[in-house]
């Protein structure tokens, strides 16, 4: 190496400096720490003490753990498919040629700026089973049949659909993605179709979902981290983090985030993370392998 | 290069150095915003005034006890924090906070005798295994409150609260109304999870017990499966689905949506603060204040008391000034007879409208009282059977585990039978560990010993607080 290239390096590095120390500190460090912690009997306040595998045999036994990772699943099977069929079809809708039409993309997108909490705070009484906008429009609907609403997040049966129903409220940024994909869509592919007699139907099944699969396959990845991680608005509008009504609601990151700084039990949370973190890694590689032969890329 | 890393150095020091007024700075993080730490902010001014050598710095946080504890793990705690009950006990057994019981030594008097100044429920709430840890700031107690119009509307005597359990239930019953033509409740007299924050205490209140000092007993002790028989008796009485109609209106307690203010539901269990709550959100509310019904007639005066407790988290920079501070706010003026000789701890309950937890009251501070039941609130606090937060260092998730009970029962999701059976099995497994993990970092080498009794702080053979 010359000295001219050392110098170049040296300035490189202290140039990507910030950010290789933030990296360092804020990331590689706290990884590799919980690593650590996940095998250790540590509260915070006291020194780690290894006790090796103790924190991963006392989650097989631990039957809230099961239950938040029930929870999770449930809500990740409703919530994830769900949501990638409503912003696709709201991508189509708003992909076609209308007056206006940015103005209701605008629209659309507008529920993914708003912060979680706010948004928690306003479907906290859209769900309210008494006054909630929600019962107010399903009451006589529902009266029809002699039944009543639900009471949504009292309800330990209805708790979780509920949190579903508000995820579909965010569903703004996966749509902007398709918006894309499908703006991408050579032109020419739809002409050729039609002259060859091609209906709707046929045009989305070999043509739209075909070249969308790479858009649709990252939506898929970033829709199975995001449920899996699903907390912030459980927290905000269940209360805290019990998971209420009884634990109908315990997400397997509320119940993480408990067990860390309500119960002082890192080590155990940091193990449960790791759990996570493997579970995350084999539904992606599962995801991956399952769509392999599905995913076109184009060019 | 060099010319930087000196003004790097000079702002590095720069934000080093402490105040040069020559005092001492001490930090003090408390929960309370608003009036509550407004009326704090007065009692750190009188302090900082009354003599020259400490200035205290209040800093009102949110989750004062997460924040007290990183800062602790972290080595840089403040001086003094303001955390809950519960925390006390769990810190205490993590090693987090230094023993006060030197301090209290060096004034000339001993623990016992310090903890004799207070009421006993109050007095034996920093005491964690022979230790001192905290002294109160605030304390809290609860008494049944009673909507005096429901009560004269429903035809019962608005000056007659019940008195045993039987005769809750009953006017729980008269005090309920439907709608004639939907069937819909419309007002209740009285709901066990209204507000749900007391109901913890609710299988000593039938006599039951939670724990021994050594062993868990909630699935075990007589008296807890009755007592969630009861809850689940309120449920079976209206219907699951009416109840959960009824209460998702509910709203938050400090709003006029709050349903004992609104007249939605006629009796509830609640703290001294209500009063504070009632004439701000529900003016002109007509309400009374009395003990619990008692449940067995030997437990009369049942009652929950809680208190805000300040502490010195290991660590600490100046322990010897914050003990200063704790010391002033535990102290009153006796002779007081105006709001401005108001000292410490009276200026404190007195701006907060809280009961003081200290035997002496000054005549101010007794006379001109701004909660107009405040004697009630004095008088459970000298009850034998009143209560306050086990000293478990567990107590979050048993009382996590408590609540699942709570809820599983109310919603007729588990027999009270199971849903204690699952607790028991579950808080014991987390009780034995928590014990191995505090032998295994050697602050404990030993199963918990009964803690010294000093006068009053000794539980009634009756009612089982916490301790053998």
């Amino acid at each position: 190496m010359t000295s001219r290239e050392k110098h170049d390096l040296r300035c490189g590095l202290a140039f990507c400096s910030p950010w290789l120390i933030g990296l360092g500190v804020f990331m590689i460090y706290p990884v590799v720490a919980s690593l650590f912690y996940s095998f250790c009997d540590y509260s915070v306040l006291q020194s780690p003490v290894w006790i090796g595998l103790e924190n991963y045999q006392r989650m097989a036994g631990d039957a809230v753990f099961w239950q938040s990772l029930k929870n999770t699943l449930f809500y990740a099977a409703l919530s994830l498919p769900l949501g990638m069929m409503v912003s696709l079809l709201l991508a189509m809708l708003l992909n076609t040629q209308v007056r206006g039409m940015t103005v209701f993309r605008v629209i659309f997108y507008l529920p993914s700026i708003i912060p979680i909490v706010a948004s928690s705070m306003l479907w906290l009484w859209i769900f309210n089973g008494q006054y909630g906008v929600l019962n107010w429009a399903l009451r006589p609907i529902l009266g029809i049949f002699g039944q009543a609403p639900p009471t949504w997040l009292a309800d330990p049966l209805w708790a979780k659909p509920a949190l579903v129903l508000m995820s579909l409220w965010g569903v703004g940024n996966s749509m902007v993605i398709y918006l894309a994909g499908l703006q991408d869509v050579p032109k020419e592919l739809y002409e050729s179709a039609e002259i060859d007699g091609a209906s709707w139907w046929g045009r989305l099944w070999y043509i739209t979902l075909p070249m969308l699969s790479p858009v649709i396959y990252f939506n898929l990845i970033m829709g199975i981290i995001g449920t899996l991680q699903v907390f912030t608005q459980v927290f905000v509008m269940t209360g805290g983090p019990g998971g209420d009504p009884a634990r109908s609601t315990l997400f397997y990151a509320l119940y993480l985030f408990s067990t860390a700084f309500y119960d002082l039990r890192m080590g155990y949370a940091s193990a449960m993370a790791w759990v996570l973190f493997v579970l995350i890694v084999a539904l992606t590689i599962l995801a991956t392998k399952l769509t392999e032969k599905r995913v076109h890329y184009s060019g | 290069m060099s010319r930087i890393s000196a003004l790097l150095l000079c702002l590095l020091l720069a934000g080093c150095g402490g105040p040069s007024d020559g005092k001492v700075h001490v930090s003090y993080w408390e929960k309370w915003t608003g009036a509550e730490g407004a009326a704090m902010q007065k009692v750190v001014d009188q302090f900082n005034r009354l003599q020259d050598k400490i200035v205290v710095e209040y800093l009102g946080i949110s989750d004062v006890d997460r924040k007290t504890l990183i800062a602790t793990a972290g080595g840089d705690p403040p001086d003094v924090a303001g955390i809950w009950l519960q925390n006390v006990y769990t810190f205490a057994d993590l090693n987090a906070l230094l023993p006060l019981d030197d301090f209290i030594r060096g004034e000339g008097t001993t623990p016992e005798k310090w903890a004799e100044r207070y009421y006993p429920v109050y007095g034996d709430m920093g005491v964690h295994r022979g230790v001192t840890w905290a002294a109160p700031s605030t304390p809290s107690m609860t008494a049944l409150h009673w909507n005096k119009t429901l009560f004269r509307a429903a035809g019962l005597d608005p000056e007659h609260p019940p008195r045993t359990l039987a005769e809750l239930d009953d006017m729980a019953e008269k005090l309920t109304k439907r709608d004639p033509q939907t069937g819909r409740i419309t007002q209740v007299g009285f709901l066990p999870q209204e507000p749900g924050w007391f109901s913890w205490a609710f299988p000593q209140w039938f006599g039951g017990q939670l724990w021994d000092g050594k062993e868990i007993t909630i699935g075990t002790a007589p008296g807890n499966l009755e007592c969630y028989q009861w809850v689940r008796k309120y449920t079976e009485k209206y219907g699951l689905e009416q109840i959960k109609a009824f209460t998702s209106g509910f709203g938050n307690f400090a709003s006029p949506q709050n349903p004992f203010f609104s007249g939605q539901i006629a009796m509830v269990f609640q703290g001294v603060w209500t009063n504070n709550y009632i004439r701000q959100f529900a003016p002109g509310m007509e309400y009374g204040c009395a003990p619990w019904p008692a449940v067995k007639p030997e437990l009369a005066d049942f009652a929950v008391a809680e208190a805000d407790m300040l502490a010195i988290p290991r660590g600490a920079r100046h322990p010897k000034e914050a003990w200063e501070f704790i010391k002033f706010v535990s102290s009153i003026n006796p002779q007081a007879r105006s709001r401005k000789e108001l000292l410490g701890m009276e200026l404190l309950c007195f701006l907060q409208e809280k009961n003081s937890p200290l035997r002496q009251w000054s005549p101010f501070f007794e006379q001109h009282h701004p909660h107009p039941y405040i004697e009630l609130f004095r008088r459970l606090a000298q009850s034998p059977h009143a209560v306050h937060t086990p000293k478990i260092g567990i107590w979050q998730e048993f009382t996590e585990e408590q609540n699942e009970v709570f809820e599983t029962v109310r919603l007729l999701m588990q027999s009270p039978a199971a849903a204690l059976a699952f607790c028991q099995a579950r808080v014991s497994e987390r009780w034995a560990e928590h014990r191995r993990s505090l032998a295994r970092h050697g602050v404990y080498a030993e199963t918990p010993a009964p803690q010294s009794s000093f006068a009053g702080a000794r539980p009634s053979s009756t009612i089982n607080r916490t301790v053998p």
